[in-house]
């Protein structure tokens, strides 16, 4: 086996634009859990010693162990612990697979509305949406109405922060404009 | 154009691939007669009115949806998931 070495997606300082910040997310094991048929319950109890649940369809669960969120049919991520042995699902490790993004202030919203196909302003702190970020796949977690969690694949890291530092220099731009 | 996904909700159009008429869904046992896998693979009606297609919800759920509308009023009748209900 040779030595690996873990290495963040990008590397890149975060970025703050009207007073809203793009960041990297610190790296967190991704282990995606997809049950078989009907068997959602019993994931539910064997992730009951880390105070989760197998989320229901655009929401995540979070405890003081890790968060798991809803990221399609019968799918769902689970984000820090390690997933408990011998579930009734398949199972498999996605740590490496995704870059996980944080946009965070007053900013956010407006940003991901140039960039989402969804109306982000009715959504609430515990919801998690698979959509698109422009034609990028993406799980949008909301933290907080102004603070959102945003998971695209690794392979398309710097193509989303672009489009995302676009977004927020244009706003940034049109903000300046009022001024 | 929205499709109100079963499992995600109101979604917009660009999160879907559209793949064809439902017919699709009514494969023929390997032994039918030529002439109905013709129609399987080939014909199809062209409605004007209701008329009921698959679309993936290629950005989203994953799901692949029934989706039942009329292609005069444009309106969206029904969307049901083809593999059942569960999110």
């Amino acid at each position: 086996m040779p030595d690996l070495i873990a290495k963040p997606a990008l590397g890149r300082a975060p970025m703050t634009m009207a007073a809203t910040t793009l960041a990297e997310a610190a790296w967190t094991r991704i282990t995606s859990i997809a049950p078989f048929p009907g068997q959602a319950g019993s994931i539910s109890a064997a992730l009951a010693p880390l105070d989760l649940s197998f989320p229901p369809a655009n929401r995540f669960v979070q405890s003081a162990f890790g968060r798991i969120a809803w990221s399609g049919r019968e799918q769902a991520f689970l984000f820090g612990p390690e997933a408990p042995p011998n579930l009734a699902a398949a199972v498999t490790d996605q740590s490496d697979a995704w870059v996980m993004l944080d946009l965070t202030g007053p900013q956010a919203q407006a940003v991901l509305a140039r960039l989402v196909p969804l109306d982000l302003r009715a959504a609430t702190p515990g919801m998690a949406f698979r959509t698109a970020l422009n034609h990028m796949p993406l799980l949008v977690m909301v933290d907080h109405a102004q603070v959102f969690r945003l998971l695209t694949f690794r392979s398309m890291a710097r193509t989303a922060w672009h489009e995302l530092q676009d977004a927020l220099s244009g706003i940034d731009a049109r903000l300046g404009l009022k001024a | 154009m929205r499709l109100n996904c079963p499992h995600c909700g109101p979604r917009d159009r660009r999160e879907f691939y559209y793949y064809g008429s439902a017919d699709y869904l009514n494969r023929p046992a390997a032994d039918a007669a030529l002439q109905a896998w013709d129609d399987y693979l080939h014909n199809r009606d062209n409605p004007a009115g209701v008329t009921q297609d698959l679309w993936y919800h290629e950005q989203g759920c994953t799901a692949w949806l029934k989706v039942k509308r009329n292609t005069v009023t444009h309106e969206i009748l029904s969307v049901e998931p083809v593999a059942g209900g569960a999110a």
